[in-house]
């Protein structure tokens, strides 16, 4: 099954390279990672997406808050939480397919951000079922490039509703 | 009052307590050296770094202390992973202090560079590049705490040569506060209830402990469960010495691979087991899903990655191994009036004594070779078992295991977890440092000696009374072994019969050498050799293609056991 974990770290040199280390030192796999700084500049927040059963969630899970670097780790695969990911594609479009592109981009909320004649740039943003909604509906059209921020995530302030 | 780097790094050493460094110097740390006049400690030189490291693991097991050592950047720097891999292992605390380029030329292929902190990273258990003079201080004294505190490890320290000659004003930070690191040492009291009434009420209980129980101090605490409430012990091999070897009735003797049948029988039939300091190792396991098959399994651990990792067990705490022990005695002590643990065990103690007089670690005395058993059988006899012993590995390690009973923690010195050849001499430097009034043993073969044989010089230059008993089969042992039983005898690169006179090259170090060919002079010359003061090396010219039982076959149940 699929984790999402989020990991507040230390922000300082090598950090990153510790949490990459120790995924594929133990073979445990990383389906996404996306790290950026918080409001405190000694503090990063990494979120990570891996998948395995409830063992190895565990292992990587301890493994994690063993790094002397790392100061929380939560799986928030078992709380209510926030999850988005953002995807920027550039579609291939011609007078036929437009329309349809477009409309398709309206239903799923993205946003155009670029065009030219034979191409449609769109962003998409969403959690795991819409991005990959999108993704399937898309790339019938041809996707000539892909560039993907990884999931964010954060716990819902409310837990228990 | 303004000190340079290389002056504040003496400094914290010495606040540190630390009384002895092994290292080898070279052109990024020559300012550390340059301070060492002044130096509080003794600083050993080696001659090579990977005898450094191993001196400072040997030091640290021997001592319970923390370990150091110093060595250069890049091939300096480099020929100690070896050893720091050996220490993480089996968890043990050194400090490693490399130098480095200066920091403007870091990232530039400079001369001797190398990224030391990114090759350690997966094998230490921290590791830290210092870029500024001001956090030298603390990044010091920070990796001692972590190098002791929680599960112990290597930390390494790496050091350019421009922040050691940089001055700046000398701060000791008064105490160490890391908010991301923070051991848990108290046993969950609910847990410990739990474990205590799952005593109460077992009937075949046998405890199963490791490298753990000794690190943390709990071989008092241990011995006491063991003795009060009638419980058989058996062992890792980082675990002997945790209990006395000497208890007839209660000592099973290691389990595992090389395990004894009573041991290994004992886990395949308890109907609990208590796991402590030990980690569940594929050696001592074996097929993991036929381990302890009857039995309840209660884990303790201070590490919550071991817990839950190869095995899944019923009851883990996560905590001090001792602090368990103690916890536990304090439950249990009251249940003596009301419980008769002696009766109630009697069953399972006599079916265990049974299993050992069925198959007892044993050999095929000969009166015409040496049985290498025989050699270290010998050596506990001479020594009284008084002796710190420290092994190579391979064959020899397993006989030194078995056969030289280890009644005290800190005695057995031997690299578990990576098995390092090449580890058991320079330890035995280190152990020696750590325990001059001691007899230090170096239970070695006659491959694996030759792995670190440079440190003869070591020793002999610091009059070091280190005894190294070779049990020269002129193989390597062990993988000759493996040969035979699972290769077809296919001998491809184990016969090492091209060696050196050992005695000659003990003689040409300005060590003492002996040679032991007959059985009738093991005990005359070795009790010679051991009498003889400094560094001797006894060449003892055992059965050739003398193999290690019990052996369970590497992913085999531990009852599908290979017998004598
Ligand atoms: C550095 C290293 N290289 C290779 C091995 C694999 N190995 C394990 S035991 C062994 C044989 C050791 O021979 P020797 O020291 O003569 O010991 P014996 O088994 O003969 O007692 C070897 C090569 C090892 N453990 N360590
Ligand atoms: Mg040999």
């Amino acid at each position: 099954m699929r984790h999402t974990l989020s990991v507040t770290v230390e922000n300082e040199p090598g950090v990153l390279s510790r949490v990459a280390g120790l995924f594929s030192g133990r073979g445990f796999n990383i389906e996404s990672l996306n790290v950026g700084p918080t409001l405190d500049p000694g503090i990063s927040v990494m979120t990570i997406t891996t998948e395995g059963d409830e063992q190895i969630i565990e292992q990587i899970v301890k493994q994690l808050r063993k790094l002397i670097t790392v100061i929380k780790v939560v799986d928030l695969t078992e709380l209510k939480s926030v999850l988005r990911e953002m995807v920027l594609m550039k579609i291939n479009a011609n007078d036929a397919n437009r329309a349809e592109i477009l409309r398709t981009v309206d239903i799923f909320r993205c946003k155009v951000v670029d065009v030219s004649i034979d191409e449609i740039t769109i962003e998409a943003t969403g959690n795991y079922d819409k991005i990959a909604a999108i993704l399937s509906l898309l790339t019938r059209f041809g996707v000539k490039e892909i560039s993907r921020s990884g999931m964010v995530a954060m716990k819902r302030s409310v837990q228990n509703s | 009052m303004e000190l340079t780097g290389a002056q504040i790094l003496l400094e914290c050493l010495k606040r540190e307590g630390v009384e002895v460094v092994f290292g080898f110097p070279g052109g990024a740390v020559i300012d550390i050296y340059n301070e060492l006049p002044n130096a509080s400690f003794k600083h050993v030189l080696v001659r090579h770094e990977q005898g450094a490291i191993h001196a400072a693991d040997g030091y640290a097991r021997a001592s319970g202390k923390v370990g150091v050592c110093l060595v250069t950047s890049g091939p300096g720097a480099t020929n100690t992973v070896t050893g720091i891999a050996t220490a993480y292992m089996d968890s043990i605390p050194v400090v490693i202090l490399t130098g480095q380029v200066p920091t403007p030329l870091i990232g530039n292929d400079a001369f001797q560079e190398v990224d030391i902190v990114g090759i350690t990273r997966p094998c230490t258990k921290h590791n830290y590049l210092v870029k500024d003079v001001n956090d030298l201080a603390h990044v010091i004294r920070q990796a001692f705490f972590l190098a002791r505190s929680g599960r112990p490890g290597p930390v390494l320290v790496d050091l350019p040569k421009d922040i050691m000659q940089t001055r700046t004003k000398f701060v000791w930070p008064a105490d160490v506060n890391m908010r991301s690191y923070n051991p848990n040492y108290k046993p969950h009291a609910g847990q410990i209830r739990k474990v205590a009434q799952l005593i109460r009420e077992s009937e075949r209980p046998i405890i199963y402990a490791g490298g753990g129980v000794i690190s943390s101090h709990a071989h008092e605490a241990l011995t006491w469960l063991a003795e009060n409430l009638h419980i058989p012990v058996t062992a890792t091999l980082m675990g002997l010495g945790c209990f006395p070897g000497d208890n007839k009735r209660l000592w099973l003797g290691m389990l595992g691979m090389h395990g004894t049948y009573a041991a290994n029988m004992g886990i395949n039939n308890a109907d609990l087991v208590l796991a402590i300091g030990a980690r569940f190792d594929d050696r001592v396991t074996g097929k993991v899903s036929t381990f302890a098959p009857k039995a309840t399994l209660v884990h303790i651990d201070i590490d919550p990655t071991s817990i839950q990792k190869n095995v899944s067990v019923h009851v883990p705490i996560v905590s001090d191994c001792r602090l368990a022990l103690e916890a536990l005695k304090e439950e249990l002590e009251p249940s003596l009036a009301d419980y008769d643990f002696e009766g109630g065990h009697m069953p399972w103690i006599t079916k265990v004594g049974v299993w050992a007089k069925e198959h007892p670690l044993t050999y095929k005395p000969s009166a015409t070779t040496i049985k290498p058993q025989y050699v270290v059988e010998k050596l506990h006899e001479i020594t009284k078992g008084d002796a710190i012993i420290c092994t190579e590995v391979g064959q020899n390690q397993m006989w030194a295991a078995q056969f030289y009973t280890f009644n005290k923690p800190n005695t057995f010195l031997s690299s578990g977890g990576l098995g390092t050849m090449g580890y058991g001499f320079p330890a035995a430097i280190g152990a020696q440092f750590a325990c001059p009034d001691k007899m230090v043993i170096d239970i070695a073969g006659d491959g694996s000696i030759q792995m670190n044989i440079q440190e003869l010089a070591t020793s002999v230059c610091n009059n070091l009374g280190v005894k190294i008993v070779i049990l020269n089969n002129g193989f390597l042992g062990m993988v000759r072994q493996w040969q035979e039983l699972f290769y077809k005898k296919n001998y491809c690169e184990t016969c090492m019969d091209a060696q050196p006179d050992f005695v000659k090259l003990a003689e040409a170090y300005g060590a003492t050498g002996f040679r032991i060919t007959q059985v009738e002079d093991v005990e005359r010359v070795l009790r010679q050799a051991l009498d003889t003061p400094g560094t001797v090396i006894v060449d003892v010219r055992v059965e050739k293609e003398e193999n290690v039982y019990p052996m369970v076959p590497a992913g085999a149940s531990l009852t599908d056991m290979l017998l004598v």
